[in-house]
């Protein structure tokens, strides 16, 4: 955002939760290798996480409303595309994980794509980062903000 | 940012009471605009402040926390810290208290004070679910 000679990013970000399974593996490779690439997290009856998600966005903010975005605009969105989607799911017989393995990575990619579009068109907003918290030890950024 | 600066972080917690409301429109407008925040409520906010800069070769330090902490003490914490934003400061007559809106006052009150060029980004999270971040001179790259 250009404001005279200020250069900055302003960026609102919400934050959701919801609990899925997952098993690591190609299906296209042996037991093997799975295991010893995936570890554990290969095991096939699966496991799971309550992931912890934040979505953040920009753009500028709206003389009438003070805002970046509506949240509860956010809030639907992200409900619609995301958490009925993939809450309570496991996550490789979603359509979005049959040529990809869900690692986080891979999920936070996802997110990402399926949010990016209607968060511009119903909020006008650009979608600059998606954090998809695993674990309280591990989390995983994708987008533009750092 | 050349490698030889280093960033430093300071968080404050500050709770406040505000409402959503712009007192030129009619109160029907207000509640249609800004729904159940144009109701009195409050937050505890937790705000971070990033700092970037040169280690002075003699200290070793960006800043010294102690001048830091009284920065954020006398601009944020007596301002904000049980304070209500629309009657207790003077920032919000026409403009709601949004967590954008806080963040840009945030971001002119410690800049005018602090050395210039030192402000680096400024996070402040409104609650469990919402934050808003401001990161001078554009993103990543």
């Amino acid at each position: 955002m250009d404001r005279g000679r200020e250069r900055f990013v302003i960026a609102l970000t919400r934050r959701y939760a919801f609990p899925a399974a997952h098993v690591l593996s190609r299906p296209d490779r042996d037991e093997g290798w799975n295991l010893r690439v995936y570890g554990k997290c290969a095991n096939p009856a699966g496991h799971g996480h309550d992931y912890g998600l934040e979505v953040s966005v920009t753009g500028n903010i709206q003389a009438g409303s003070g805002r970046i975005a509506e949240p509860e605009q956010i809030d639907e969105i992200v409900r619609e595309r995301v958490l009925e989607r993939f809450g309570f799911r496991l996550l490789n017989g979603d359509p979005a994980f049959s040529e990809v393995v869900p690692t986080a990575e891979n999920i936070a990619r996802v997110i990402h794509d399926e949010l990016e579009a209607p968060l511009a068109d119903v909020c006008g907003a650009r979608l600059v980062r998606v954090r998809l918290h695993e674990t309280r030890r591990n989390s995983f950024a994708y987008g533009e903000l750092r | 940012m050349p490698l030889s600066c280093v960033r430093l972080t300071r968080v404050v917690h500050f709770s406040s009471s505000l409402r959503y409301w712009n007192p030129e429109l009619p109160e029907a407008e207000n509640r249609r605009l800004f729904g159940r925040r144009a109701e009195t409520h409050g937050h505890n906010y937790r705000l971070e402040v990033t700092l970037q800069g040169e280690p002075d070769p003699v200290t070793g330090m960006v800043i010294d926390l102690k001048d830091l902490q009284e920065i954020l003490d006398r601009e944020i914490m007596s301002r904000f810290d049980h304070r209500d934003l629309n009657a207790d400061t003077p920032f919000f007559g026409k403009e709601a208290p949004t967590p954008e809106n806080l963040v840009l006052v945030i971001r002119r009150q410690l800049a005018s004070v602090l050395p210039a060029g030192l402000l680096a980004a400024i996070r402040l999270d409104e609650d469990a679910e919402t934050f808003v971040e401001w990161i001078e001179d554009g993103s990543a790259s």
